[in-house]
């Protein structure tokens, strides 16, 4: 069996994901490194974020994509002794210098976590919390159905909105993450293995709105998941873990490329093998 | 990326990512709220200071070998030394208090750990014995006062030593019960697999390998009875000559003492006052300290 | 040459360890009972000494607010008269005070401690209230009668001065004839329940799930708006049963309030005034009671062991039932 005809069978029909090559570029990470106190998590990695495109970073466990995923919105400056090296470029702006403000960032570069995580609040309120704490008091609940809408939550919620987030189901609660996440309106979305704690009908309704609001926004998503990188994103960032020679785990960067490229064709070794299940 | 964050560059597409551009409202509010809480640690700091500072500047002039084994002087108003008995009534009423209550709460808490676990009764003593720490010091003075001065007729250092005992005891059988939990279950089952029984795996098993934490509790419970004064004053009664027979005749200790000078109209009480107080601030420090460093001991050894 | 076991010595050697294992058991089960004996007993004793008070002064005394326990003949009433509503109110008076300080400064510690410090300027804060948590009730009484009570006259009198015209409220802020008073007994007993209010607090704020903060970080939230949207909410049950732990332990001290407060047994809005609490009475009273006084001091102690006891009660299950629900809300 070649690796290529297991690869195809990875790629449905699926015309979207086709990459835009006039994308511009939203974000550009040059030689970034991901230190831990000492330990350096990910070394030199270099990638380009595109505009309204989905870019996927897959790879074994351990190999720092979500790592990488986090310090795009500064949410490692939350941890004790995480630090960067290297740059990472938000519309040419450095986002690391030091005048920029982390709560900036993350206004304009949102998150989905790996576990729906509402807020102990009704559905309306967990939308409207990134509303209200940015002071936009207008049209409220306009918004707050756009986002609900947009998330493809709004018919299921419409009736109920003042039901704690928490009584829905885990896909649903999911999309209200999303909804939150939108309702601000940022550019980018960053998305740490969303369906991961979700059933397959669930995960295929998140799927599809990925696609949807890739017309809005620029996004990113961590997945441990290939079949679901192949079908939802038109870039693919594959990390792998290496061993140095003091015997240190570091993640790394190994291939960025096409989606279509990366699965059918990859350039690198490892690639191969980690798609065609020899690896991880 | 040099020209990048250049003001003048900047459209609407190269949103300004600075703290000044958030608005001025959030921030004030995110700076107040820091503000406050960091004046909120001053103010429980400073007073801990002051009341440090004055007990020393106060207490240290009075404190010498004189003061800690004369009597205490019958008429208040005398100057000069000294507080022998309580410095003595404290120290065996509250040893006494820790023999009574150390051997009953440990066993107390192998029953809740090791027996009772998460039956009604064992549910009930822990609510009961988190509830018994609440329990005003004054409660468990008249308490003693009831079944015990009243029976035998005379306040004696025993009877704080009681009333200090019941203080203790939930606070030695909770922290007592904290430390066995951290004990690996493990450790049971390879005793249990040796064929030992029930009460030799715990005695010779699990209480050693707890036993630094349950010393350092126990330390911190001696401190919090030795700081007891509403007890002490409603059970022992109080003597000036040092009396070391705790089951006949009055007591007093360095609390009770304190609480006798401070509201003396006389500098010379007053300061007896300040150096009972330093006093009594170092026996608690030593008793502290030493939990501590037990309890650093044990945190290396699991490690 | 092995020596045949002799199965029933065996025997007998496994039914003593058995007997041990069942005696092992019963002393552990002995003494863990003691805790429920102890508390039977309190309230048993005190209730069988108090009853003379109630037999000769009735219900009378929760709601009268005179006290004259040794003046059967001078000139007023034809008995001994005991109102413990004074005390009741000196006790409740003391506890709001101490609250009303002891509340936010023990918040803002906690959330010091849980969302901002450092971790080693944590480490240096937890020592310190640790410490405030050693010092004994009697040092800070000590301190409050000697040092704080006289310093504090001037900054009373300043404020009776500019707030005791203002009408209604003004009142609260009335002379201060010294500095023994509701005022400065509430403060120093705010310090003295500021430990306990802290630790619990942080215990509930350090329950806060991560996945919470994390959610109102990425969506652009200042440390604060962090606070309020995902901390504050979640802990609101924990903080509420913290705060009452502080009130038990507030309405129980005796010794400070004692010295602080001074010994007037009144009923007055003036904070700037002395005042009597219950457990005060006890200590300051018992001495030179006997009879149906002595039971009337015992009826206080019922009272402040029942309110104490329900107050701790009832705090324990808010503080139990908040951390279950965040523990099951994370699972």
């Amino acid at each position: 069996m070649t690796s290529v005809t297991s690869i195809s069978t990875l790629i449905p029909g699926n015309a979207s994901a086709m990459p835009t090559s006039s994308a511009r570029t939203v974000m550009q990470l040059t030689d970034v490194s991901v230190f831990y106190g000492a330990y350096e998590a990910v070394r030199g990695t270099t990638m380009p974020i595109r505009e309204h495109q989905i870019t996927a970073m897959i790879g074994p466990s351990g190999c720092g994509k979500s790592t990488v995923l986090r310090s795009l919105n500064r949410m490692n400056d939350l941890i004790n002794g995480a630090r960067i090296q290297g740059t990472i470029t938000f519309h040419d702006q450095d986002l690391y210098a030091p005048n920029v403000d982390p709560i900036q960032v993350r206004r304009r570069i949102g998150m989905v976590f790996q576990k729906p995580n509402p807020f102990p609040k009704s559905i309306y309120e967990n939308v409207a919390y990134g509303l209200r704490i940015n002071g936009i008091k207008d049209n409220l609940d306009g918004r707050v159905e756009k986002a609900l809408r947009d998330a493809a939550l709004w018919d299921e919620v419409k009736g109920k909105l003042n039901t704690s987030g928490l009584a829905l189901s885990g896909g649903q609660q999911q999309r209200l993450c999303i909804a939150r996440a939108i309702a601000v309106q940022p550019e980018v979305i960053l998305m740490d293995e969303p369906c991961s704690a979700l059933d397959p009908i669930a995960t295929g309704k998140i799927e599809d709105l990925m696609h949807e609001l890739s017309r809005t926004f620029t996004i990113v998503i961590v997945t441990h998941n290939m079949q679901q990188a192949a079908r939802v994103s038109h870039y693919t960032a594959f990390f792998t873990a290496e061993v140095d020679d003091k015997q240190v785990r570091h993640g790394r960067l190994v291939e960025f490329n096409d989606t279509g490229r990366i699965f059918t064709n990859p350039n690198d070794k490892r690639t191969e093998d980690y798609i065609t299940g020899r690896f991880g | 990326m040099t020209t990048a964050t250049a003001p003048a560059k900047r459209s609407a597409a190269t949103p300004d990512l600075s703290r000044a551009a958030l608005p001025l409202r959030r921030r004030a509010i995110d700076l107040t709220a820091r503000l406050l809480m960091v004046l909120a640690v001053l103010a429980a700091g400073v007073p801990l200071l002051l009341v440090i500072y004055h007990v020393l500047a106060k207490g240290v002039g009075i404190v010498d070998l004189d003061f800690l084994t004369a009597d205490i002087p019958v008429r208040a108003r005398v100057a000069g030394p000294g507080m022998g008995p309580a410095v003595v009534g404290t120290l065996i009423i509250t040893g006494a208090a820790a023999l009574l209550s150390i051997p009953l709460g440990v066993l107390g808490a192998v029953y809740l750990n090791e027996y009772g676990k998460q039956s009604l009764l064992a549910r009930v003593i822990r609510t009961m014995a988190d509830v018994m720490t609440g329990v005003p010091s004054v409660v468990m003075g008249l308490f003693i006062l009831v079944v015990w001065v009243l029976a035998v007729g005379e306040q004696t250092g025993f009877a704080a030593a009681l009333a200090l005992a019941c203080l203790m005891l939930p606070v030695i059988i909770r922290s007592s019960e904290e430390m066995l939990r951290l004990v690996p279950d493990e450790l049971r089952q390879a005793s249990a697999a040796l064929g030992a029984r029930r009460w030799r795996t715990t005695v010779s098993v699990v209480l050693p390998a707890a036993i630094s934490g349950i010393t350092s509790g126990a330390m911190l419970a001696i401190a919090r009875a030795a700081g007891e004064t509403a007890p002490i004053v409603v059970v022992a009664g109080t003597v000036t000559w040092t009396n070391w027979n705790l089951f006949e005749g009055n007591n007093t200790t360095l609390t009770a003492q304190i609480f006798k000078n401070a509201v003396e109209p006389f500098e010379a009480a007053h300061g007896r006052a300040w150096g009972a107080a330093l006093t009594l601030m170092m026996i608690v420090l030593v008793f502290t300290i030493l939990a501590r460093f037990i309890a650093g001991r044990f945190a290396i050894k699991n490690r | 040459m092995t020596q045949q076991p002799n199965p029933a010595l065996a025997m007998s050697s496994k039914a003593r360890s058995r007997i041990a294992d069942r005696t092992f058991w019963a002393i552990c089960l002995i003494a863990g009972i003691a805790v429920l004996a102890i508390l039977g007993l309190i309230l048993g004793s005190l209730i069988s000494q108090s009853m003379p008070a109630f037999r000769e002064a009735g219900l009378d005394m929760f709601t009268n607010t005179r006290w004259v326990p040794n003046d059967p003949d001078a000139d007023g009433p034809a008995g001994p008269i005991y109102g413990l509503l004074a005390f009741a109110y000196g006790t409740v008076v003391v506890s709001i005070i101490a609250l009303i300080f002891a509340v936010p400064v023990s918040l803002g510690i906690a959330l010091f401690l849980t969302e901002l410090a450092p971790r080693r300027v944590r480490g240096t804060v937890v020592t310190f209230i640790d410490l405030l948590a050693s010092v004994p009730s009697v040092v800070f009484g000590l301190w409050g009668v000697l040092v704080v009570a006289p310093a504090l006259v001037p900054v009373y009198q300043w404020l009776h001065g500019t707030l005791g015209g203002i009408p209604v409220l003004g009142r609260l802020f009335g002379e201060a004839a010294s500095g023994r008073n509701f005022m400065t007994a509430g403060i120093i007993l705010a310090l003295m329940i500021v430990p306990i209010i802290t630790s619990i607090s942080r215990e509930v704020f350090d329950t806060v799930p991560d996945s919470d903060k994390q959610a109102a970080w990425a969506l652009g939230a200042t440390r604060w708006e962090m606070i309020k949207g995902s901390v504050l909410p979640h802990s609101f049950g924990g903080v509420v049963g913290a705060i009452m732990l502080g009130l038990g332990r507030a309405m129980g001290e005796t010794i400070l309030v004692a010295l602080v407060m001074g010994s007037a047994v009144q009923i007055t809005p003036n904070l700037f005034a002395g005042g009597y609490a219950l457990p005060g009475a006890i200590v300051n009273l018992f001495g030179e009671s006997s009879g149906t006084f002595t039971a009337v001091l015992m009826v206080m102690g019922v009272v402040l062991f029942v309110m104490t006891v329900l107050i701790n009660l009832l705090a324990r299950v808010i503080v139990r039932r908040a951390e279950v629900r965040m523990k099951g809300a994370t699972a």
